[in-house]
């Protein structure tokens, strides 16, 4: 089970990000999760998004090199070391993680992060074994 | 007076033509018997090495060009068997294929004494120490003004490029008295010299600077920080490397070994011959070269050709400082680029992207920017990905380049078009 983040290059000049997010507000986009990761000459703008086929062809038709990929979107206990139980699986698989980032939904019980490994395939199959609930992307629109 | 060899330096101009007509009826025919390449190129022109008389024929023969040299790359134009030849130079091709030139023995000689001209002229004789920081190696500048120096017999201390702590304590340690670099390399030194206040510990009292355009402006600046008179020196790996026209103490223009190199200024569009006084691209003939025998090799510089009587006894005529160029070649760091390598590069590499050079001058070094637009494929949600693909590029840029240039992605259309047409080049350099 993996959801659709859609990655977006943003110049690192001011006003990019702004001008991205604004184009996915007028599509009337939602972001459910978000992160930017950032050099020192650019951006990459990653999103999950309640639309992710209208947030890609809106941010394309604006002029925006836009990437989809699948990601992992994993529940875990709301307490000290939930996450490091989770890496700890997937590190004793050998699955790499490649970057994750964490969100916040209205639910006070569990946190939720985004995984991206290299091993979709693998993650899946040992969280589950573990029991780790994994978010499907209907869940995690309707969030 | 500072001559190194005032019998043909200062030669009577009806004399030097005469010699020249002589010299360019025995090249044409060197070069109609050994270069089967240009042979071709003359027959289809419809001319024979009779038809060739006088100096005052030169317009019958067709062009070289930098595509000539491509096409007969790389040993379609040498003019020896392999056996007579005995060094290799080089500088960068429009493309991926760099400009391969050769020299026999007395094809070195005839250099070492086009730049022994030249450091005469700039006042060096055999009680001076020469400091050469051109680079060495397939760069023209290091080797030619190296073999000057030597027989002009001065004391040549060969630094090459670079380490300027090194440089600079050679430079005092063992009293340089004449430099030789790049003009904005010059100009770095003498702020360094400034700063770590050696300017009393040297002993510079001339420089003979070139491979890159600068301004009299810039020269009074390297003239005043570093006490010394500064001399410009112009040249190509084509035709020779450094010394195919030199200044001399009245700094207003460069003397041309005419003994060696035939010129001409033409109309870069048609091809004419202009009158003396015309500004156009100026075109070279190597009279008395073996190994590497261009006529009519288009340089694609632009200046102005004069022969009014000069006050340091010279006859030989005289070239401007350049103009610009008839083609797109920039000079960074003293090294010649042309966007069409930069493009060979992201051809090579499956992009038809986009790309605009932005050069500048920071703390009188060059430094290059390529701005390269980001396509799908070269794009991915991991910034290590994108980073490879950066530095990979930043690396062939190198390889065919020669020198280091920061690579930077931009978005899709993010280089500015003027009327639909991508501004390739941005030089914010003032020289």
């Amino acid at each position: 089970m993996t959801v659709e983040q859609l990655s977006v290059f943003v110049e690192n000049r001011p006003g990019k990000l702004l001008e991205a997010l604004e184009t996915l507000g007028d599509a009337n986009v939602d972001l459910r999760a978000l992160s930017l990761a950032d050099t020192s000459d650019f951006g990459i703008l990653r999103i999950i998004v309640d639309s992710p086929s209208n947030a890609f062809n809106t941010l394309g038709e604006a002029g925006f090199l836009v990437k989809s990929n699948d990601v992992l979107a994993v529940v875990i206990g709301d307490k000290p070391g939930g996450l490091a139980a989770i890496v700890r699986i997937l590190s004793d698989a050998g699955v790499n993680i490649e970057y994750t980032y964490a969100f916040v939904a209205h639910s006070r019980d569990n946190a939720y992060v985004i995984l991206r490994v290299d091993d979709n395939d693998e993650a899946i199959k040992v969280l589950s074994k573990n029991d780790v609930t994994l978010l499907s992307s209907k869940e995690l629109y309707s969030m | 007076m500072n001559y190194y060899q005032p019998q043909i330096e200062c030669m009577p101009k009806d004399e030097m033509k005469k010699h020249q007509s002589e010299l360019l009826i025995r090249q044409v025919r060197h070069v109609w018997d050994n270069v089967s390449y240009y042979k071709d190129k003359m027959i289809k022109a419809n001319v024979k090495p009779d038809d060739i008389t006088s100096i005052d024929d030169l317009y019958k023969l067709p062009f070289v060009t930098k595509d000539d040299l491509r096409e007969a790359y790389p040993y379609g134009l040498l003019g020896v068997p392999i056996k007579d030849a005995v060094r290799i130079q080089s500088t960068s091709g429009t493309t991926g294929t760099r400009v391969v030139a050769f020299y026999t023995q007395h094809d070195i000689d005839l250099w070492d004494d086009c730049c022994a001209r030249a450091l005469a002229a700039a006042g060096s004789t055999k009680e001076d120490v020469v400091q050469v920081s051109y680079g060495y190696g397939l760069f023209t500048g290091g080797p030619g003004m190296n073999g000057g120096s030597h027989k002009l017999g001065s004391l040549t201390l060969p630094m090459s490029s670079g380490f300027t702590e090194r440089q600079l304590q050679f430079m005092c340690d063992l009293s340089a008295t004449v430099l030789c670099c790049t003009p904005s390399y010059a100009e770095y030194l003498a702020e360094t010299i400034e700063e770590s206040g050696l300017r009393n510990k040297i002993k510079l009292k001339a420089g003979i600077f070139g491979a890159e355009a600068w301004s009299n402006e810039m020269r009074r600046r390297i003239e005043e920080k570093l006490g010394i008179k500064a001399y410009d020196i112009y040249g190509l790996t084509e035709i020779t490397g450094p010394g195919v026209s030199f200044e001399c103490s009245e700094q207003t223009g460069m003397h041309i070994n005419e003994d060696h190199f035939a010129a001409e200024i033409i109309n870069p569009d048609t091809g004419e011959v202009l009158p003396i006084g015309s500004k156009g691209e100026i075109v070279f003939t190597c009279l008395t070269k073996q190994a590497f025998p261009l006529l009519r090799y288009r340089t694609r510089d632009i200046c102005i050709l004069s022969h009014n009587d000069c006050s340091c006894g010279r006859t030989l005529k005289k070239m401007s400082r350049l103009m610009g160029r008839s083609d797109d070649m920039l000079i960074i760091k003293g090294v010649n680029v042309f966007p069409s390598q930069i493009e060979t590069v992201l051809i090579e590499y499956g992009l038809s992207a986009n790309y605009q050079l932005v050069i500048d001058r920071k703390n009188h070094t060059d430094t290059l920017e390529v701005k390269v637009e980001l396509n799908p494929d070269m794009f991915s949600d991991t910034v290590r990905a994108v980073e490879t693909r950066e530095r990979e590029l930043r690396e062939k840029i190198k390889n065919i380049l020669g020198i280091d240039a920061k690579v930077t992605l931009v978005a899709p259309k993010a280089i500015t078009r003027s009327e639909g047409k991508a501004v390739r080049i941005i030089d914010n350099r003032e020289i």
